[in-house]
């Protein structure tokens, strides 16, 4: 019988998120140093195959889009500061269908804020981020295993659904080490790219009931590839808003929507309460804790961890509206996920409690969520 | 009428506009390598010119005002040479990616960018951009821009650019752009025109030949001869947990029941995070899972730097700082300022390791100066490990210096300055 040797070592998730995307297919990584995602531009220096230092941002996201419609699939980790100048050319990523990962590892913000402080606190941004209000997926992990599952995920969504995703992580996650025994990882098989191998004439944005466009790549000289981020029709032709080039625009957003159920990943920890605590990232790790601090006390309390942050699967929400007592947990002082799900005036039955400059800690939510 | 690489020559373009003028000599250069129109990728900016995609039989790719050239670096990148990535760029554009041509110049990527300079923006109306001559009337400036010019070409050069040309935007100048089409590396052509609706509105009594003499830009090509990008070969590429060391559980009793909170306050450049991952490794040979959250300023080595660690039999869920962390090791003063208030709030059940040099802060835990410092800063951290393993028996002495010599570094730690004082430190029961 083989065993697999057993490998406990000190990582952190930066390392695993970049092992687990370089395994399922992302094959480049452009990148500069900004924290707390500098490891993880360390981390690709040694393991992409192709690999580029650029000089900001803007310039990033230019070319992960264009490594992208030559059929490479590109990555890049940032923090808010990097990531808001990425957003014009994310949108253009975005128009033109082009899979690609960007890891967001969030820290302490308004602007530059404190750039070695944790947060979670650009969820809101994400969820608002294309021009016209449509979803771009975001994923996100709380644990290693979290980071080994979700990665290939975002690969896999980034090429079937042809648009950029996002993982999102957060200085704490990204930072802190942990011992794990890598052994345990199952290796992750690389997406199997298919490209439009007809005979016909190729019509870039034309699509059947699945609204997901074949994807072929401008090394191809067999057909003639033409995309463009303006407003367009099937065949990448610049239009202004003729009905076409609408059902175009909007076919982006149903497609997302279509999908994101398939891609519906949460963890529910169940101890048989009608009380439930919604989480998601480092504060998840505290929401758990809670849960079992609060058992010791003989006071029982569910936790929702959620892992499919955007768009909020449909799921969520069924789960969520069966408990009579909601708190949501975020590393944030306005409740940004829970705003999302519910809007600013929040039902009597749902809070939020949150934390600025320091981890929201499991007492915090214990004594904040009034358990 | 359609060509090899238009299919129309009813060009989206204004009439006389020189953009006509570049389609077809670009074309015309195109079929004069002979190359496959599906070897071709345009890449278009925002602007006049960028509507050209569709009459394009090659490949079309239509991006942001100004970042076409960024973009086609991107697709130009991995390709062989055989590929033609061709840039069709304004003046506007060229000054809003500046720095994606200089980039793109000084790696030399195997494109060739056009540069259409009719010295305005044409599309929004007539404003001048970083390429509009000083004096050139525009909306914005109908007494003249009295700002100077980039010269696009000179900067290109100076980048590196393989082949830089600045052409009139008049006749047959497709040999220029064949040229550049044909050097390996990265090229561009300034090609010198008056927009047709705003320049000679503007500017009525002017000509273009005129403009660009008294511009001082003369009409030269400019060369350089340096490699053309090529990604650096990886000839292996290694898994990222493999050249992480496996840390190997030694056979030893568990003192631990329950999770304890270690916190370690020192300053930054003096081995704090090392000496906390030192003290997780021997916490994982004695068989316990850890965290190790680290918190520093900006700076580099300057400051405080502060590294909280979770040392726990069970599974560690939150790994922030507790709220009643068992053991504060604080070594140096900026870790006594940064932990000032943490150190006031421990509770009766914890220990507090502080440097001798250190004024000793009113706490209700168990105070217990050493001295750290003296062992030299960059050991003081590592010297506190020592005296936290003998005090609270959650790891062994041993076990730190086992991993001190696998680490190589056990040689330049004076273990002997500090092993007769620890020899008569105590384990705290809890």
């Amino acid at each position: 019988m083989n065993t697999i040797e057993k490998k406990e070592v000190i990582l952190d998730d930066s390392r695993v998120i970049m092992e687990a995307l370089a395994q399922a297919g992302a094959d480049a990584y452009i990148g500069y140093p900004i924290t707390p995602s500098s490891a993880m531009y360390l981390h690709a220096s040694t393991r992409y195959p192709y690999m580029l230092p650029a000089p900001d941002e803007i310039s990033t996201l230019q070319y992960m889009s264009g490594l992208s419609i030559v059929g490479h699939i590109p990555v890049s980790a940032t923090s808010f500061p990097g990531f808001a100048l990425m957003l014009e050319s994310l949108n253009m990523a975005y128009m033109l269908e082009l899979p690609m990962v960007i890891i967001l590892t969030q820290r302490l913000g308004p602007s530059t804020g404190t750039a070695t402080g944790g947060a979670q606190g650009d969820i809101a941004l994400l969820h608002g981020m294309i021009s016209g209000g449509h979803p771009v997926p975001v994923l996100c992990p709380s644990s290693i295993e979290d980071c080994w599952f979700l990665s290939p995920k975002a690969v896999e969504i980034a090429v079937k659904l042809r648009t950029p995703v996002i993982i999102l992580s957060s200085k704490e996650r990204a930072t802190t080490s942990r011992n794990f025994d890598v052994s345990t990882l199952p290796p992750i098989k690389p997406i199997a790219r298919k490209y439009y191998d007809k005979k016909e004439p190729y019509v870039p944005y034309k699509t059947d009931d699945s609204l997901i466009p074949d994807f072929l790549p401008v090394t191809t000289n067999q057909h003639q590839v033409r995309m463009t981020s303006s407003t367009h029709d099937q065949k990448g032709i610049i239009q202004h808003t003729n009905e076409e080039s609408m059902q175009n625009t909007m076919r982006l957003e149903k497609k997302i929507l279509k999908y994101i159920d398939d891609y519906c990943y949460y963890e529910h920890i169940q101890n048989k309460s009608d009380s439930l605590i919604v989480s998601y990232g480092v504060t998840a790790n505290a929401a758990e804790e809670a849960s079992k601090l609060l058992s010791k006390e003989n006071k029982k309390v569910d936790v929702l961890i959620v892992k499919t942050l955007l768009p909020v699967p449909t799921s969520i929400y069924d789960l969520i509206t069966r408990y009579k007592k909601v708190v949501f947990a975020e590393d944030n002082i306005n409740g940004q996920f829970a705003k999302i799900i519910y809007g600013e005036r929040m039902p009597n039955h749902v809070t939020y409690v949150g934390s600025i400059g320091k981890m929201l800690s499991p007492e915090d939510i214990i004594k904040g969520g009034k358990f | 009428m359609e060509t090899k690489v238009l299919n129309t020559l009813d060009l989206p373009f204004c009439k006389g506009c020189g953009h006509h003028i570049i389609a077809q000599n670009t074309a015309k250069a195109i079929e004069s390598i002979g190359v496959n129109v599906l070897d071709v990728i345009f890449v278009t900016d925002i602007g006049c010119h960028g509507i050209i995609d569709k009459a394009l039989n090659t490949h079309t790719i239509h991006g942001l005002h100004g970042r076409s050239v960024a973009l086609a670096m991107g697709i130009s990148m991995t390709l062989p040479e055989t590929k033609k990535v061709i840039v069709f760029v304004g003046d506007g554009g060229a000054t809003i990616g500046l720095q994606h041509l200089m980039e793109a110049a000084r790696l030399n990527i195997n494109m060739t960018v056009v540069v259409h300079n009719n010295f305005l923006y044409g599309m929004t109306g007539g404003q001048l951009s970083g390429l509009t001559p000083k004096g050139f009337n525009t909306i914005i400036t109908p007494e003249g821009s009295p700002y100077g010019e980039h010269d696009i070409c000179a900067l290109a050069v100076t980048a590196g650019a393989n082949f830089v040309s600045r052409v009139l935007g008049i006749g047959d100048y497709s040999q220029t752009i064949k040229n550049a089409m044909e050097t390996p590396g990265f090229s561009l052509v300034e090609v010198m025109e008056i927009c047709t609706s705003y320049g000679v509105k503007f500017n009525p009594k002017r000509k273009l030949q005129e403009i660009v003499e008294s511009a001082n830009k003369p009409l030269k090509t400019w060369t350089n001869h340096r490699d053309p990008f090529k990604f650096p070969e990886r000839k292996t590429i290694k898994n990222l947990f493999d050249e992480l060391s496996p840390i190997e559980k030694l056979d030893v009793p568990q003192t631990l029941t329950k999770q304890v909170q270690v916190v370690l306050s020192g300053s930054a450049g003096e081995g704090v995070q090392l000496a906390a991952t030192i003290l997780c490794k021997a916490a994982i040979k004695h068989g316990y899972n850890i965290t190790q959250k680290g918190t520093y300023p900006v700076t580099v080595g300057v400051g405080f730097s502060n590294a909280e660690i979770n040392i726990s039999p069970e599974t560690i869920n939150f790994h922030g700082l507790s709220s009643n962390p068992e053991f504060m090791i604080v070594t140096s003063q900026d870790g006594y300022d940064y932990s000032k208030k943490s150190m006031q709030l421990l509770r009766s059940n914890a220990v507090l390791l502080i440097d001798n040099t250190l004024p000793l802060p009113a706490t209700e835990a168990h105070v217990l100066p050493f001295d750290f410092r003296s062992k030299g800063i960059k050991n003081a951290c590592i010297a506190a490990l020592f005296y936290f393993a003998k005090i609270s028996n959650i790891i062994k002495t041993e076990t730190l210096q086992g991993i001190l010599a696998e680490m190589k570094m056990l040689e330049k730690f004076p273990l002997n300055t500090i092993e007769n004082e620890l020899s008569t430190v105590e384990t705290i029961k809890s």
